[in-house]
């Protein structure tokens, strides 16, 4: 099976207020149609890791490969274009642009990749819309759903560029039980529908339990 | 690759969601780029006008006979004094002539030359005018009317009457506007006048003149040049000044020390006659300038201000935008654009704002004895001044909105999504 993701010796220090070590030898992979997690305590580098593996993060040592291809040290302009094409983000936050329409959100990594004709995006997010069972709300401005609306908006904006693989940093953090469930199954469908990649970093063990696979990290490490 | 569409949409969005701080921001454009419209014409306007007054009524260059000692007196050409301490008491100007010799071949010459635009010839008098039993005493110049009215702006100051009535009248005279009020005589009326040698003449009366400046026009009349030579009963080659138009008013100052030396005559230029004139106008320029860079830049601080608030407010959007694959390039192109739209929006309509203030100080009364031509307030409409308006507001807006959108280029969105 096809490696999506692979890191090899990552290190990463923090220069401030001390040096500190956050990430030491971290090397995995996440093949291809993999639903993923890591688990970790807070400061145990899982975050940092996640947002290195997004590519936003450039300052670690070590290599990364996004489908067998090396990313470390490529210049920012075509990382951006790499993390539009590729990677599809979900926050702890949902981070909607709060002044645009829940359309426009969803089209806005799309429109910026140019690759499809307006049209065409705007078919495709509402396809991700109802996919996700929230196509009434295309029209709404973006600050007047609720939040686990939100949230599944922003998913349908990682999805919007048919990435690779989805990255989610804790999606499920601010939701309620309720909306979490339904977060989860969406991730579950995406990877047994559409064959997605996924890897999410999360607090939450009864998510953790249900993915693929484990990685659990402290202090830097993964454990397993 | 730069998507300008997207771009732009998200520029749009900004400002209209904002629109209480975008209309603000164009405000202190629109008041800056207005203010320095208004100011600078009417500041110029007025300097324009107050150059015209003096500069108009002063030819380029002024040829005539000085009355001064001669430079070296005969003491000091006899050799026999020659090293010793001379020392001469008394000295009296030189005895000769008030007309200019060989005149008439001089102005030939003038008006042959390509740089002069024309060369007039005019006569000097001291004459009086007479009413009743008194006598006022004055001059009377004259002209050759339609050339004058060719290289000066004589007839904005002929307030009645017309320049050809003078040319068709042999007996005319153009008076003064402060000597037809003292002896109450109107355009029709003739007047008498003595000359130095006392005979007496009666002219008639065919326009009134005001320069604005009431010492001449108190003393100071116009006549046609054969008139006043034969008043004063000297052949058709007396003539006392020649006034030079040139075409390039910054080669009077050379030109004339030329002049000097080939007709040993005396010939002022147009700087030396009015150099404190010249200082005047500098520093109003100045001021007009400082004050007008003074409100350009208080404008960009207000474009300044608002865009560094609005991408404090933004510093989560911009994050996203850049975890969705904008590029810091991007980023700041978006606030790039919104302040450049913020110029060009604001400055458009400063030009209109200060457009209609200028109509408005165009047309509020203006008048003052000492500009007869003059009922409202000068104002000057170059379209030089609208350019460099809009030109400053772009450069301004450009510079301010550089500055903070460059802070958004290099945010780091790991830092602001993590809350670090």
């Amino acid at each position: 099976m096809a490696t999506v993701l692979e890191t090899k010796n990552i290190n990463k220090h923090f220069k401030k207020p001390v040096n500190f070590h956050v990430l030491k030898d971290i090397s995995f992979k996440v093949k291809d149609g993999e639903f993923a997690s890591i688990m970790g305590k807070s400061g145990s580098g899982k975050s940092t890791l996640l947002y290195i593996l997004s590519t936003m993060d450039t300052e670690y040592e070590g290599e990364l490969f996004l489908n067998e291809e090396l990313i470390t040290g490529k210049p920012h302009k075509e990382l951006s274009q790499i993390r539009s094409r590729h990677i599809g983000f979900v926050f702890q936050f949902h981070y909607l642009l709060s002044e645009f329409s829940v359309l426009e959100n969803v089209m806005l990594p799309a429109k910026k990749l140019g690759s499809k004709t307006y049209e065409e995006i705007e078919h495709d997010a509402m396809e991700k819309l109802n996919m996700l069972n929230i196509g009434q709300l295309a029209k709404k401005r973006a600050s007047r759903i609720s939040g686990g609306e939100k949230q599944r908006v922003a998913i349908a904006r990682a999805l919007i560029n048919n990435p690779d693989i989805l990255m989610g940093d804790e999606p499920t953090g601010n939701l309620d039980s309720y909306n979490a469930e339904n977060v989860f199954q969406i991730f579950k469908r995406l990877k047994e529908e559409e064959g997605l990649s996924l890897l999410v970093v999360t607090h939450d063990l009864d998510f953790a339990k249900r993915t693929d696979r484990i990685i659990e990290m402290e202090d830097g490490k993964i454990l397993s | 690759m730069t998507n300008w569409n997207v771009i732009l949409s998200i520029a749009r969005t900004h400002l209209l969601t904002k629109m209480k701080s975008t209309v603000t921001a164009s405000l202190g454009v629109t008041f800056g780029i207005g203010a320095y419209i208004t100011l600078v014409s009417f500041m110029t306007g007025l300097n324009h006008m107050l150059d015209d007054l003096v500069l108009n009524q002063t030819p380029h260059i002024h040829m005539y006979n000085e009355i001064e000692p001669s430079a070296a007196q005969p003491v000091s050409l006899y050799e026999k004094f020659d090293g010793g301490l001379n020392k001469v008491h008394s000295i009296k100007p030189k005895q000769s002539q008030l007309k200019i010799h060989n005149a008439l071949p001089i102005l030939h010459y003038l008006k042959d030359q390509k740089s002069v635009k024309g060369a007039t010839p005019q006569l000097r008098s001291q004459i009086f005018y007479l009413s009743g039993s008194i006598e006022l005493g004055g001059n009377l110049v004259g002209v050759d009317i339609m050339e004058e009215v060719r290289l000066s702006n004589i007839q904005d100051n002929i307030v009645e009457g017309s320049p050809e009535a003078l040319r068709n009248t042999e007996n005319g005279i153009l008076l003064g506007s402060g000597l037809a009020k003292k002896m109450s005589l109107n355009v029709g009326n003739r007047v008498q006048i003595s000359t130095i040698k006392g005979t007496v003449f009666p002219l008639k009366i065919v326009g009134i003149y005001q320069s604005g400046i009431a010492e001449i026009d108190n003393v100071q009349s116009f006549a046609n040049l054969k008139t006043v030579q034969r008043i004063l009963g000297e052949p058709e080659n007396y003539i006392t000044d020649i006034n030079i138009k040139l075409y390039d008013l910054a080669k009077a100052g050379p030109m004339a020390r030329l002049l000097e030396k080939q007709f040993k005559i005396k010939a002022t230029d147009i700087n030396e006659a009015n150099a404190q004139f010249e200082t005047g106008s500098n520093i109003r320029n100045i001021i007009t300038y400082a004050v007008s860079i003074t409100l350009l830049i208080v404008a960009g601080f207000g474009i300044y201000n608002i865009l560094s608030m609005l991408i404090y407010e933004k510093m989560k959007d911009i994050a996203i935008l850049k975890a969705t694959g904008f590029s810091g390039k991007d980023v700041q192109l978006i606030f790039m654009s919104q302040a450049m739209i913020i110029g060009v929006a604001g400055g458009v309509f400063g030009l209109i704002i200060g457009f209609f203030l200028s109509r408005i100080i165009d047309n509020i009364p203006f008048e003052t004895e000492a500009l007869p031509t003059i009922s409202t307030f000068p104002v000057n409409y170059n379209p030089g001044y609208y350019v460099i308006g809009i030109v400053f507001a772009l450069i301004s807006t450009f510079i301010a909105g550089y500055l903070p959108s460059n802070k958004a280029r290099k945010i780091d969105p790991v830092r602001i999504i993590r809350g670090t």
